[in-house]
């Protein structure tokens, strides 16, 4: 139970700070790169909890994919972060009030729903079904009660990927592309005609 | 000491109060933004999977992948629109988004 408590604080703590790390950082570079350790502890948590397969999956999908995507941006544009950090410490009274009374009252809830709700007739976690492993238990729920909403999110996965690549490809003007439309209907009526010349005379094109 | 539920649900809390927190002081700074909403996100998908884990009820979970799939379609569209926004205007200023309107 010690060990189990000491993890616990060391992997809230270290979310918690990569998050504050995240927001106030002065390079957006280092911003990314906390948030990867925040994803990386917030796994762990998720570990902790019995339930591998998101953290897994917050793995591969946030720190993989996100979290590069992001990267890649903030590394491709060339933009004068300084001047966006214009404002910080005149919104940073409100900002924390604001958050400093969320925390208090999300805390106060969160106790005590987490002491007088339904939950706290189950004070031993479990993330599996008996026998079978949490990604099993998973698979059989999701394939079975929810296979229109896994339908409906390959969806929205695809659409977003349509999405970003229509708002980001740009066609060049004067660049000459294949036209492979033009190619297959091109036949011998189009592609040549005979010309009939005089002797001794050129062609006039 | 027994880590309980009420653990899980105060470092989600703190988790989403971070986040907001970082929208408010990062106004301009619209790349920040978009992480602060990932840190939401994921203070949410800890909820999920802490109240999945202590009522013994798997569809938590299932949500937090559908919230996972959401926010990565956000990100990938976000940054997109970004990129987008940054070659015609040469800046990322926030303040200018306004002339992104029809």
């Amino acid at each position: 139970m010690a060990v189990q408590a000491i993890a616990f604080y060391l992997l809230a703590t270290v979310t918690l700070v990569a998050g504050v790390c995240v927001v106030s950082a002065r390079s957006p570079v280092h911003s990314v790169l906390f948030l990867i350790l925040a994803f990386f502890s917030a796994a762990g948590l998720f570990v902790m909890l019995g339930a591998e397969f998101l953290a897994m999956l917050l793995v591969v999908v946030y720190v993989g994919a996100v979290a590069v995507l992001f990267l890649f941006v903030v590394m491709m544009l060339d933009v004068d972060f300084a001047s966006l950090r214009q404002g910080f410490a005149r919104y940073m009274p409100l900002g924390a009030g604001v958050a400093g009374i969320l925390a208090f009252e999300m805390i106060m809830v969160s106790t005590a729903v987490a002491n007088g709700g339904a939950a706290r007739l189950n004070d031993t976690p479990q993330a599996s079904g008996a026998d079978i492993s949490n990604a099993e238990t998973i698979g059989r729920v999701l394939y079975t009660d929810y296979i229109y909403f896994f339908q409906a999110a390959g969806l929205v996965l695809l659409v977003a990927m349509i999405g970003a690549i229509v708002l980001t490809l740009r066609h060049k003007p004067g660049v000459r592309r294949q036209v492979i439309a033009d190619q297959v209907a091109r036949g011998p009526k189009t592609g040549m005609r005979v010309i009939s010349i005089k002797p001794g005379a050129g062609i006039d094109e | 000491m027994t880590i309980g539920l009420a653990h899980y649900l105060a470092v989600a809390a703190i988790l989403f109060t971070i986040g907001v927190f970082g929208i408010f002081v990062n106004r301009k700074n619209i790349i920040v933004i978009l992480m602060s909403i990932e840190l939401i996100l994921l203070a949410v998908n800890i909820n999920l999977v802490a109240f999945s884990v202590y009522l013994h009820n798997v569809t938590g979970q299932i949500f937090a992948m559908f919230v996972l799939t959401v926010a990565a379609a956000e990100a990938a569209v976000g940054l997109a629109i970004l990129v987008t926004f940054f070659r015609n205007r040469g800046d990322i200023a926030v303040d200018d988004v306004s002339v992104m309107k029809g």
